[in-house]
C-alpha cells in the first residue's frame, strides 16, 4: 500500500461505486430509571454515540469491538429494530430514521439481518421450509407453488438439501441452522445484509464453511454486508474495510490491509496484539501490548477520549500537558497523517503483525 | 483402545521407563473411558484417553464442543455425576485416584490438583465475600492457619493475580467484580495451596480478547508462582499456540494427535488437525485466502459406527477407515503420534490443508462426493481401484461459484455408502449437559 492508495485506503470512499447505506451521527441512548414508585429517568446508557459510516454496493464493512461497545446496537438501530435516539440512516438515499413500522416494512425487503445464535433465531415449531417461506408470505411474494419452488432453490443455494425442508430446526447442527437463517434472510433478495456475529457460535471447522458461503453469496448476488463481529481474524478475512468501535464510538476506520498492517489508534493496536495467533513461533516472539482494566460503563463514560482510562499510550508515553488534551477534548475521527482516520489526538502507526 | 501402545510413547521422555511408577509424571492418565447411560442409550463421551503430565509442563487439550475434553478432566477430579461410568486409570503422583471416595478426593482437590472453570460467576459463591472464599480455600487444607492469617494470605493472592487495591477489594462480593476480575479470583483460589497440577477448562472463553490477554498473563504468573503443571483445555488454537508445550487433539472422545506444539502446528499428521488449522482465518496472513472447512459435523457419541470416527468427514477416506479405528501411532519420532491409517503417508508428503480439503462454501450432503472432490490427492497417496479420473471436480473452481458445489450430489458415487445420514439428528447429550 503506497500513499497513492486511494479512497478505499482512507476508509472514506470506495472504488466500489455507489453508497447503498449511509449512517450519519447515529445515536442510541437507553434510558436508566430510578427505583421506586416514581420512576424518573436518572441517566442514559450511551450504547451508540455518534457513529458515521458509509456502506458501498457489493462491499463488506467489518464492525469490530469488544462486548458492550455498541456494535450490535448499531446494527439494530440501522434497521429501526431499536429506534435511534438521533442521527440519520439513509438507504439508497431514503431516510429511515423516524419511519413508522408500517412505512419501514417495504424497506425491510432490501435490508435483512442474520443473528448470532442459530438456536434462538429459528422458530422450533416451524419446519425449515416454512421458516424460509415466511418472509415471502409476509411480503406477498409469488403464489404458493412458486414459493415452494423458491424455498427449495434457497436451501440449495446455502448448501442444504432441499429434501430436508420438512424437517425441524432441532434436527440440524449449528452450522446448518445458521445456513437456514441465511436462507431466510436471502429469501427476499435483499441488497444489504447485517450479519450480527454470524459465526461466533460455531465451531471453527463449521465456521469456515459459513464464511466461505457468505463470501460466495456476496459475489454472486451482489450483496453488501455489514459484518459485525468481535473476532478480528474473521473480519480481516471477509471485509474490505473495517471500523473499530469502542464504547459507542468508531475509533478507527480503514481499508482492511491498512488497518491490520498500520493500526494508528492505541485501542486497535491493543486489540490486535491481544489476539492469540495460531502459530507458536510468531506467538512466542511477538510484541504484546496488554491494556489494563475493563471497559468502563457506557452509562458514565470517561470525559474526553473514552479510551484514556485503559490507554497504554496515555499511561506510559504522554506527559501531563498532553494528557490534559485527552481528558478535556474528545478526539475527532480524522486522518492525522496515518493514511486513514483514527480518533486519537496522538495517533501513530505501530506495526504489530 | 490401543492396548498394544506403550504408554511411554505419550510424551514420556524416557522410552525405557515402565508404565507403573514413572517419577517424571505428576499426573498419569491411562485408557480413561467415560460412559453416560441415557434414555437413548449409552453415550461414550470419552473413549480411551491416555496422557502423562510432567511437572511444570503445559499440556493443551484442543477439540470441538462435544469432543470429550472437559469430561476427561472432570473425570480426573472425580467431579462427574454418579451416573457416569468411569474406567481406566488416573494416577496422581503414583497414587490411583479412580475409585477413591469423596473424602479422599477432597484432600487432592484444590491441594494437589486444582481447577479453573470457564464461567467465573458460577464457580464463586455469590453470598460470600471474595476474601472469605479465598481464605476458605487456604484453611480447608491447612487447619492450623487462623482466620487472620488466612485473610492475609487471601489479600496476598489477590495482589498476585493483579487485583488493584486488594486489601479493600477482598471484602467485596463477586457481583461487584467484572468478568475478568472474577476469573482472576478463581485463578487465585486455584493457586492458593501450591498445587502440582492446575486444570484450566476454557478459562478465557467467556471473556473479551483484551481481558483474555490479561487472564492468560495471570495464568502464566500462577504457573510461575506455584511451578504447577497446567492442563489447558480450549477450542482456541491461538491460545494453545502461545501457552502450551505439548498439545493433545481430541475428536469424538479420543486423542487423535499428540505432539509438541510445534509439531502439531507445523507438521500435523492427522487429517482432522490439518483441517482444523486450515479452517482458521489467519490474522497474521493477509486476507483472500480461501478457508478449507471440514465438511459435515462431529458424530454422535451415542452409536458410534466402527472405524475411524472422523472418516465420514475425511476427504482422504479409504475403505479401511470404515472398518478399523486407527490407533495412535508414532510419526516423526517418539513424541508425535497420530491416529490415522495414513499418518506416515501424510508425513512423507507433508501435505497442506488446501491439498486435503476442498475450499468450498457449501456442505456437500454426500460424503462420497467429498471423496471425489479430493480425488486428486487420493490418487497420489494410495490408489483405490475405483478412484475417479483426476479433476472430476476441480477443487479451485468449485468454490468460485456457490452452486457448483450443490451439483456434486449428482455425481456418481465411487466409494463408500451414499446413504449416509446427513443432518446429525441431535447434538449429543454429553455436550448439552
Amino acid at each position: 500500500m503506497t500513499t497513492a492508495a486511494t479512497a478505499l485506503e482512507t476508509g472514506q470512499g470506495s472504488s466500489n461505486g455507489e453508497v447503498v447505506l449511509e449512517v450519519t451521527d447515529l445515536v442510541k441512548y437507553f434510558p436508566v430509571y430510578s427505583k421506586g414508585l416514581m420512576r424518573r429517568q436518572v441517566g442514559a446508557v450511551q450504547a451508540v454515540d455518534g457513529v458515521s459510516f458509509a456502506l458501498h454496493r457489493n462491499e463488506t464493512l467489518g464492525l469490530v469491538g469488544e462486548s458492550g461497545c455498541g456494535k450490535s446496537t448499531t446494527g439494530r438501530a440501522i434497521l429501526n429494530l431499536h429506534e435511534p435516539t438521533s442521527g440519520s440512516v439513509r438507504f439508497e438515499g431514503r431516510e429511515l430514521v423516524g419511519l413508522s413500522p408500517k412505512q419501514m416494512r417495504p424497506i425491510r425487503r432490501d435490508m435483512q439481518i442474520v443473528f448470532q445464535d442459530p438456536y434462538a433465531s429459528l422458530n422450533p415449531r416451524l419446519t425449515v421450509a416454512s421458516i424460509v417461506a415466511e418472509p415471502l408470505q409476509i411480503h406477498g411474494v409469488d403464489g404458493k407453488d412458486k414459493r415452494r419452488e423458491r424455498v427449495r432453490e434457497l436451501l440449495r443455494l446455502v448448501g442444504l438439501n432441499p429434501e430436508h425442508g420438512n424437517r425441524f430446526p432441532h434436527e440440524f447442527s449449528g452450522g446448518q441452522r445458521q445456513r437456514i437463517g441465511i436462507a431466510r434472510a436471502l429469501a427476499l433478495e435483499p441488497k444489504v445484509m447485517i450479519l450480527d456475529e454470524p459465526v461466533s457460535a460455531l465451531d471453527v471447522s463449521i465456521q469456515a464453511g459459513v464464511i466461505n458461503l457468505l463470501e460466495d453469496l456476496r459475489n454472486r448476488l451482489g450483496l453488501s454486508y455489514l459484518f459485525i463481529a468481535h473476532d478480528l481474524s474473521v473480519v480481516r478475512h471477509i471485509s474490505e474495510r473495517v471500523a473499530v468501535m469502542y464504547l459507542g464510538k468508531i475509533v478507527e476506520i480503514a481499508g482492511t490491509d491498512a488497518l491490520f498492517s498500520r493500526p494508528a489508534h492505541p485501542y486497535t493496536q491493543a486489540l490486535l496484539s491481544a489476539i492469540p495467533l495460531p502459530d507458536p513461533v510468531k506467538e512466542r516472539t511477538r510484541q504484546r501490548i496488554i491494556i489494563t482494566g475493563d471497559v468502563p460503563s457506557p452509562a458514565n463514560p470517561p470525559s474526553g477520549c473514552r479510551f484514556r482510562t485503559r490507554c497504554q499510550k496515555f499511561a506510559r508515553e504522554l506527559n501531563d500537558s498532553q494528557r490534559e488534551k485527552c481528558i478535556g477534548e474528545e478526539p475527532a475521527l480524522i486522518d492525522r497523517g496515518n493514511g486513514h482516520p483514527a480518533a486519537c489526538h496522538y495517533a501513530e502507526v505501530v506495526q504489530l503483525l | 483402545m490401543a492396548p498394544e501402545m506403550p504408554a511411554e510413547m505419550l510424551g514420556g521422555p524416557a522410552p525405557g521407563a515402565t508404565r507403573k511408577a514413572d517419577p517424571s509424571a505428576v499426573l498419569e492418565v491411562a485408557d480413561l473411558t467415560v460412559d453416560f447411560p441415557t434414555e437413548d442409550g449409552v453415550v461414550h463421551a470419552v473413549r480411551g484417553v491416555s496422557y502423562r503430565l510432567r511437572p511444570g509442563e503445559v499440556l493443551g487439550i484442543v477439540g470441538e464442543s462435544g469432543s470429550g475434553k472437559s469430561v476427561t478432566s472432570l473425570a480426573v477430579l472425580g467431579l462427574l455425576p454418579k451416573s457416569a461410568k468411569v474406567s481406566g486409570s488416573v494416577r496422581f503422583r503414583g497414587v490411583e485416584m479412580l475409585g477413591l471416595g469423596d473424602k479422599e478426593m477432597s484432600r487432592v482437590r484444590g491441594k494437589g490438583i486444582s481447577m479453573i472453570f470457564q464461567d467465573p460467576m458460577t464457580s464463586l459463591n455469590p453470598v460470600y465475600r471474595i476474601g472469605h472464599q479465598l481464605a476458605e480455600a487456604v484453611q480447608i487444607h491447612d487447619k492450623s492457619v487462623n482466620d487472620k492469617a488466612a485473610w492475609d494470605r487471601a489479600v496476598e493472592l489477590l495482589t498476585l493475580v493483579g487485583i488493584p487495591n486488594a486489601p479493600d477489594r477482598a471484602s467485596n462480593y463477586p457481583h461487584e467484580f467484572s468478568g475478568g476480575m472474577r476469573q482472576r479470583v478463581v485463578i487465585a483460589i486455584a493457586m492458593a495451596n501450591q498445587p502440582d497440577v492446575i486444570i484450566a477448562d476454557e478459562p478465557t472463553t467467556a471473556l473479551d480478547v483484551t481481558v483474555q490477554a490479561q487472564i492468560l498473563e495471570t495464568i502464566k504468573t500462577a504457573q510461575h508462582e506455584t511451578e504447577a503443571a497446567i492442563i489447558l483445555i480450549t477450542h482456541d488454537l491461538g491460545v494453545v499456540a502461545g501457552m502450551a508445550d505439548r498439545v493433545l487433539v481430541m475428536y469424538a472422545g479420543r486423542p487423535v494427535e499428540v505432539g509438541s506444539v510445534d509439531e502439531i502446528y507445523y507438521r500435523p499428521r492427522m487429517p482432522y488437525t490439518i483441517g482444523l488449522l486450515g479452517s482458521l482465518p489467519r490474522l497474521e496472513i493477509g486476507q483472500r485466502q480461501r478457508l478449507t472447512p471440514i465438511l459435515g459435523s462431529p458424530p454422535s457419541l451415542l452409536n458410534l459406527p466402527p472405524g475411524c470416527p472422523f472418516s465420514p468427514r475425511c476427504p482422504m477416506r479409504q475403505p479401511v477407515c470404515d472398518d478399523i479405528e486407527p490407533d495412535l501411532i508414532a510419526v516423526d519420532g517418539l513424541v508425535h503420534m497420530s491416529a490415522c491409517h495414513f499418518a506416515r503417508d501424510l508425513a512423507a508428503k507433508d501435505v497442506s490443508a488446501e491439498e486435503v480439503f476442498v475450499a468450498t462454501g457449501t456442505e456437500l450432503e454426500d460424503p462420497a462426493a467429498q471423496v471425489i472432490a479430493a480425488g486428486g490427492l487420493l490418487g497420489t497417496l494410495t490408489v483405490p481401484d475405483d478412484s475417479p479420473p483426476d479433476g472430476a471436480v476441480d477443487t479451485g473452481s468449485a468454490s468460485a461459484d456457490g452452486t457448483a458445489d450443490t451439483l456434486t450430489g449428482q455425481l456418481p458415487h465411487p466409494a463408500g455408502d451414499p446413504s449416509t445420514e446427513t443432518p446429525t439428528a441431535k447434538s449429543n447429550p454429553a455436550e448439552t449437559r
